[in-house]
């Protein structure tokens, strides 16, 4: 296999979240439009400079990227759609980075939003995939909650994971997002509440469930010299990884396609998983980030349960997870649930935290998972950011 | 007991409460999907297979995931496997989940090397014990998956999936439209013997005292009413009376001469097989049909299906019995048409495609011929599965497999 060109230049800037809403009488496109307006009023650019789009959405339909330039009055020379759900920010990011890299643009905004109206989430779960129409939802119509019971059932039998091992991230996240002004759940949340919460598809709780919502999730992708020239903290791309169906002959996924390339992701970001002072890991559900920790290697196969109880995952703590709080206490977006840690990140790093600050923190790491089109999720992503 | 007597009055809902309208799991597949629900409608489960490599694969798809041939078909699979991980669906987003929630459910990986989601009946063993895997028909009429243990376990059938799945007699109100025949007779016994609540079977002419009447109209848990399939009249009387009772409604009536087209000059004798075995069918659906749909949803006992009993001649003239063929594809044609607009209630419609039944207009057929308890017994069976298509004896099996490979190929072997 060729060696990976590196993201040398490239940086993340403008870091915009449009609070989230339960539920939103607006269609995506209103939540589209805020976060460009968002991107320009924090950046200071014409909207005109802002040369390349990629937009991210669930909920866009009939349109695509494409009607999305003509309803906001923009003329990128580089547009990409990506709605992969949650490795859609790792996947747009990506993309961009390399538009910029090889001059197909200038400035890119990578732009994710879903709107929520009342049974709109049933209605695209119906509809999620041909495999999920044909094969999934026609067995109790559980949606994810059943299909992430079952890989948490296989886990725990496997590695023997408890249910308080994932009630400890639950509760650390929820600390974590008491500080964060965008997030739903603003109120602690005690192991004992986890436990007694009520199993929804056992042996997922309702704790373990991220709750649909309305929002958006934007940043910029730039050269530095761009970044410099309008004065924007930024934040540099040291690596970053896609893989999508990855061991499609395991009987069920009990790891990642994060396990395939993560030795390439660390060689091209320059340091270990040591270095890295905080996870943005994708959270629908605790499981996943089970997989991610294992994956990415923080830790063996079967241990992350291990590592979570050696571990503080507050942002005070030894080893912080999703530092807004993440999907389980922000909410779910739709597909910009794929960007909130990846925004959060860029906060963090440059200085623009909204809420709790990791102290010092110089490495990122952020991960994205998503679209479980039958049986299992098929895209991962990841990428290192640097202050 | 005289004819007007309806016999026990089997229970009531509450008129008080509203009616249960009725909700059905998700009806949409892709095209090629179907394929799986084709082959769970006659009780088979098939997987997809490729022509040119040999891989197996689920869900089904449009190419090989191997080799990328589009050379695909369905194969039967024995269901063996190992169940991985399992769930209960507490809070499902559709209706029709919601109020029969929880659904236990479940991923197993079959020996020939898939993975597949399916419904777990309760006496499943634990994750990672074995399973057997069986597709059944949905309420509305789609294949789904039901993991089952592997070895037979008492009370099998008492499952609420099976039963949700299944349209057994047992505990329900059951319409045999003809008593007079010999099926029709061991119809009534079969769907008593199966735990039918009620059976009522129509009789035309009951002046006439056809053999065995009388010993069944002397069965207790049997009532004889009058029914002329051929007088419109005659079926809204009884639909008057009895229709908002009946949960399986079985259309044993039947016209049944031998002869060709050229062997009888007229077309009184045609006339009357279109009578009975068409026309007969079209005043049973629209005096009955609606009413059962009504009740499909309705506790504590609601209507679950409605059975034609067709011939094998249905699906291809048999020319020594031409005008009796055609009779019978009008009523299977027609049986599609009462199948599709029974869907939305989730009334199931079971149509049945007996080869030569052993009787008198049958004199002349060879054996193997179908003896009617036997095929009785085999229509209460099909209830119990759930399946769409019965083909209950050799001659039929044989029949259907030459139709499914090439129904031209059967016209030319017919006619010979």
């Amino acid at each position: 296999m060729s060696r990976r060109l590196g993201y040398d230049g490239v940086v993340l800037a403008s870091p915009v979240t449009i609070p989230y809403e339960r539920f939103s009488t607006r269609g995506a496109h209103w939540f589209l439009g805020r976060a460009m307006r968002a991107l320009v009023e924090t950046s200071g650019l014409d909207k005109a400079a802002i040369d390349g789009l990629c937009a991210t959405s669930f909920s866009l339909a009939p349109d695509t990227a494409i009607g999305v330039t003509e309803h906001l009055g923009l003329s990128p020379r580089w547009l990409d759609y990506v709605p992969l759900g949650g490795a859609s920010g790792m996947i747009a990011l990506r993309r961009a980075a390399r538009a910029v890299q090889t001059g197909d643009a200038e400035i890119v905004a990578c732009v994710a939003a879903d709107t929520n109206q009342t049974d709109s989430f049933r209605r695209s779960t119906a509809a999620f995939s041909q495999f999920a129409q044909d094969a999934v939802y026609p067995y109790g119509s559980g949606g994810p909650n059943a299909s992430f019971a079952l890989l948490t059932d296989h886990y725990m039998r496997t590695f023997g994971a408890r249910p308080e091992d994932f009630g400890k991230v639950c509760v650390a996240q929820r600390r974590n997002s008491l500080d964060f002004p965008h997030a739903l759940f603003r109120s602690e949340l005690t192991l004992e509440q986890y436990l007694n919460s009520p199993l929804i598809a056992d042996p997922i709780r309702l704790y373990d469930c991220v709750m649909p919502c309305a929002g958006a999730e934007a940043f910029l992708v730039m050269r530095e010299e761009t970044a410099r020239t309008q004065g924007l903290p930024h934040v540099y791309l040291l690596g970053a990884i896609e893989r999508h169906n990855a061991f499609a002959d395991d009987p069920i996924q009990e790891r990642g396609g994060w396990a395939a390339d993560r030795d390439d992701l660390f060689a091209q970001a320059g340091i270990g998983p040591g270095e890295i002072d905080f996870l943005q890991a994708y959270d629908d559900y605790p499981v996943i980030i089970f997989l991610q920790l294992e994956d990415l290697g923080f830790c063996g196969k079967g241990e992350a349960r291990a590592f979570v109880q050696d571990n503080d995952l507050t942002n005070a703590g030894s080893f912080p997870v999703n530092t807004s709080g993440g999907q389980l206490s922000v909410g779910q977006a739709g597909a910009a649930g794929g960007y909130l840690g990846l925004v959060e990140a860029i906060r963090q790093l440059s200085g623009q935290a909204v809420g709790g600050v990791v102290p010092d923190a110089r490495y990122g790491l952020v991960s994205g998972f998503g679209m479980i089109n039958y049986d299992r999720g098929l895209s991962t992503g990841a990428a290192v950011l640097a202050a | 007991m005289s004819m007007s007597d309806h016999g026990p009055s089997p229970k009531r809902r509450n008129p008080v409460l509203p009616p249960r309208r009725p909700t059905l799991p998700p009806v949409a597949r892709t095209r090629h999907a179907l394929g799986l629900s084709a082959a769970a409608a006659i009780g088979e489960f098939a997987l997809q297979e490729c022509r040119e490599c040999g891989a197996v694969q689920y869900p089904p798809r449009e190419a090989c995931r191997s080799c990328l041939s589009d050379m695909l078909t369905w194969r039967p699979d024995n269901g063996a496997g190992t169940l991985l991980a399992s769930t209960v669906v507490r809070r499902p987003y559709e209706l029709y989940f919601r109020e029969h929630a929880p659904w236990p459910t479940g991923l197993v990986r079959l020996d020939c090397g898939v993975s597949v989601v399916a419904f777990l009946h309760r006496a499943c063993p634990e994750a990672e014990g074995r399973v057997r895997v069986r597709a059944y028909l949905d309420r509305a009429g789609r294949a789904v998956l039901v993991a089952l243990p592997e070895q037979e376990v008492p009370d099998m059938s008492e499952d609420p999936l099976l039963k949700a799945f299944g349209n057994a007699p047992k505990g329900r109100n059951v319409l045999v439209t003809d008593g007079r025949s010999d099926l029709g007779q061991a119809m009534a016994l079969a769907a008593l013997k199966a735990g039918a609540e009620t059976v009522w079977v129509g009789v035309s002419d009951p002046w006439k005292a056809p053999p065995g009447f009388k010993a069944l109209e002397e069965t207790p848990g049997i009532t004889v009413l009058s029914l002329d399939v051929t007088e419109g009249q005659s079926v809204e009387t009884l639909a008057g009376q009895i229709g908002g009772k009946v949960d399986i409604l079985i259309n044993t009536a039947e016209f049944h001469r031998t002869h060709s087209a050229l062997s009888r000059r007229g077309v009184e004798t045609a006339r009357a097989e279109m009578d009975v075995n068409y026309f007969g069918l079209l005043r049973l659906g629209q005096a009955f049909g609606p009413a059962m749909c009504s009740r499909a949803a309705e506790k504590p006992k609601n209507a679950v299906a409605w059975v034609n009993v067709l011939s094998v001649f249905a699906l291809a003239n048999y020319p020594q019995q031409g005008t009796f063929s055609a009779s019978k594809a009008a009523a299977l044609s027609l049986a599609q048409c009462l199948r599709a607009e029974f869907r939305s209630s989730g009334l199931r419609v079971l149509n049945v495609f007996p080869g030569p039944v052993d009787e008198d207009w049958n004199q002349l057929e060879l054996p193997p011929k179908l003896a009617p308890a036997k095929l009785a017994s085999a229509i209460v069976r099909a209830l119990e599965d759930g399946i769409e298509d019965l083909y209950p004896d050799p001659i039929a099996r044989d029949w259907h497999e030459r139709w499914r490979a090439d129904p031209k190929v059967l016209e030319m072997e017919l006619t010979a």
